[in-house]
């Protein structure tokens, strides 16, 4: 299989750069404010620079709330997380510069509907980190072409596929030229057709070795692209493994159980 | 993009041809059967046919229209000194002329800028303008104002054609045209001073209302913006100034303008009473324009916010970039709505003794010479009224149209 090859590829990549922690999350607990439900009880992970980890796990485990508190889109009351070397707490600045450095694709894409797609890449930069236009939109452009869609550039999201679409949320986040991309289901809400052309974009990132977290569902993606996978369950990190041994040799039976159902 | 031609399996079978109906069967299919269809149709053509009779034998048999060309500079300027007529006429082309370039450069990638329709609404124009009976030399100006108009509009095309960034100051122009207009009727700096108590007419409702529209409209963002604060005190603060000024009738906030304040404030004190009538209608506005705009904040998708926060964008460019575009859209027909009210609204200070369009009305009613003539100068009234809110309404339609791209 290709992917095979790409595997290794990353893993050589990987054995070159140095072991910088990026995000390290310590015995992180959430609770919702109302119905006090403890969504996140205690979970610790650690992603070094160029890493790329599969955060997997049944739906209301709590990953997506777990990977958005690294951008802090969701406040946590115990533990501590610090990304990039800069500690997330309610300091506003902090947040700030953490949100400058990591990205973010939805599942939902959340591109902004009344700005055509080369808008929806530039207004960050121009504004956050404050480019002059030409030179961000000549950015914007390099990013498009690379997602595969230079030519939509000045169509509006609700003229694109919903892969497409995707791929523009990609080259938004890009534009920031983020230091950590986090990926929050990114193919759930595609066509199936469509799965593979965000995947490639995804993976031929990681190629270049960003350092990556992502919840998704896609077994192939994990095993062939993942440096490491999670397995989340009811707000515990469960099971945490190469993509070889987490899907041939899972150690936990919440694990065991889980990939029954998936695969 | 390539287009697919599906392959017909048989290529006899063609579409089925539209059946032609015409306007006999129509009206025998939908208006006519069954019989008790007929006798509903035959009733309400019978009531309209009766009304409509009964209006033109009114219109052109009883009524004297000599009211309306007789007192046409009243409805226009109230009782603007006549000698100082010829400003109001510089305005009155200065609009036109940026109206038409306006026009122009907004519609620069129109193959034809003078449609079909746009040609009959100009044909239209000047030959009301022939028909009506007024003065000679007012059938001139108008004609002479849609020469001006479509000049300018040609004009503008082959401007905005060559600089496409001009666009973005027609907003800041209409700004200095208002200033200018304000000069222009009010005096001073070199000119003979008018006061505002000599303002009136139509030329008053116009300014009050595009000076209270201009106004509310951002007031009413900022208390929209207030009461969805997460701030304890602006949320409360936006909530009583909403819910206060929505349980007080308009009629009572322009009273309490007109007759309270001079109560309380010593003769040099007291603001224009122009000006209190146009504080009176914005603050009534902006806090139903608030909560207008308050339903379109609430239609947009949280992920929308989300996305921003993760971009780094602070609440803010957020708001001003993302939220708020989104929301004023999505609410464009109620602002517009509210926008017409207004409008109309002004009305209501013909009673607080303002003699805007339709106070200046009930003065010219009150001479002698154009006694019980009541019924011609209020349809001219309602007329004119009608003429601007149906323009605010088209407006608000084209503007929707331009806005509704993505879709």
């Amino acid at each position: 299989m290709a992917g095979q090859s790409l595997t290794k590829d990353i893993q050589d990549t990987n054995n070159v750069t140095d072991r910088e922690e990026m995000i390290v999350a310590r015995d992180v607990h959430k609770w919702y404010a109302s119905n006090e439900f403890h969504v996140l009880r205690g979970v610790s992970l650690t992603v070094t620079k160029g890493e790329v980890v599969v955060v997997m796990g049944p739906s209301g485990s709590g990953k997506s709330t777990f990977i958005r508190t690294f951008n802090a889109l969701e406040e946590y009351q115990k533990g501590q997380i610090s990304v990039d070397g800069i500690e997330l707490s309610h300091d506003l600045k902090n947040i700030d510069a953490i949100r400058k450095e990591v990205g973010m694709v939805f599942q939902q894409f959340n591109l902004f509907p009344h700005l055509t797609v080369l808008q929806n890449v530039t207004l960050a930069p121009i504004w956050v980190r404050r480019r002059k236009k030409a030179e961000a939109e000549a950015i914007a452009m390099q990013l498009l072409e690379k997602v595969g869609i230079l030519e939509q550039a000045k169509k509006f999201p609700g003229q694109l596929s919903g892969g497409q679409q995707q791929r523009v949320a990609i080259a938004r986040a890009l534009a920031m030229q983020p230091k950590i991309m986090l990926f929050d289901e990114p193919t759930s809400a595609l066509d199936p057709e469509m799965v593979k052309e965000v995947l490639d974009t995804m993976r031929s990132l990681a190629r270049e070795g960003m350092t990556m977290v992502c919840v998704t569902h896609e077994v192939g993606f994990a095993e062939n692209v993942a440096d490491r996978v999670v397995l989340m369950a009811d707000g515990l990190l469960v099971e945490e493994a190469k993509p070889d041994a987490f899907f041939n040799n899972p150690q936990h039976d919440r694990t065991k159980q889980f990939l029954s159902q998936i695969l | 993009m390539t287009t697919i031609t599906p392959q017909n399996p048989n290529p006899n079978l063609s579409p089925p041809a539209e059946i032609q109906i015409s306007p006999i069967n129509w009206v025998m299919k939908n208006l006519l059967t069954p019989w008790y269809n007929a006798l509903i149709t035959f009733i309400i053509v019978g009531i309209f046919c009766y009304a409509g009779y009964g209006f033109c034998v009114w219109a052109f048999t009883e009524a004297q229209w000599t009211v309306i060309p007789a007192n046409l500079h009243l409805f226009g300027a109230g009782r603007y000194p006549s000698e100082e007529y010829w400003r109001l006429w510089v305005l009155l082309s200065i609009i036109v002329i940026f109206s038409g370039i306006s026009w122009g450069i907004v519609a620069r990638n129109v193959t034809h800028l003078f449609s079909r329709n746009v040609l009959i609404g100009l044909a239209i124009a000047a030959l009301i303008s022939f028909i009506l009976p007024i003065p000679l030399l007012y059938k001139l100006a108008i004609i002479g104002l849609l020469i001006l108009l479509s000049l300018a509009a040609w004009g503008g095309q082959k401007i905005g054609a060559k600089m496409p960034g001009l666009g973005q100051y027609i907003a800041i122009n209409w700004f200095l045209v208002y200033l200018i207009g304000l000069w222009l009727i009010g005096g001073g700096l070199g000119l003979e001073e008018v006061t505002t108590s000599k303002w009136g007419g139509l030329m008053l409702t116009v300014l009050m209302a595009t000076i209270s529209i201009a106004l509310c409209f951002p007031i009413g963002v900022i208390f929209a913006l207030g009461r969805q604060s997460n701030l304890p005190v602006v949320k409360l603060f936006s909530v009583l100034y909403i819910e206060i000024i929505r349980g007080i009738p308009l009629i009572a906030i322009l009273f309490m303008g007109q007759v309270m304040i001079p109560l309380f404030l010593p003769e040099g004190m007291r603001p224009d009473r122009v000006l209190r009538a146009i504080i009176g209608l914005t603050l009534f506005s902006s806090a139903y324009l608030a909560e207008n705009i308050r339903g379109g904040l609430q239609a947009i998708p949280r992920g929308q916010t989300e996305a921003a926060k993760a971009l780094g964008l602070n609440p803010p460019l957020t708001v001003s970039f993302i939220v708020m575009p989104q929301a004023i859209k999505a609410v464009i027909p109620a602002i517009v709505g509210q926008f017409i009210s207004l409008f109309q609204d002004t009305t209501l200070l013909s009673i607080v003794g303002v003699e805007e369009f339709l106070g200046i009305s009930r003065s010219v009613l009150a001479n002698p010479n154009f006694l019980g003539r009541s019924s011609e100068v209020l349809l001219f009234n309602a007329l004119g009224f009608w003429v601007f809110c149906y323009a605010m309404s088209t407006g608000s339609k084209y503007i929707e149209k331009r806005l509704n791209v993505e879709h």
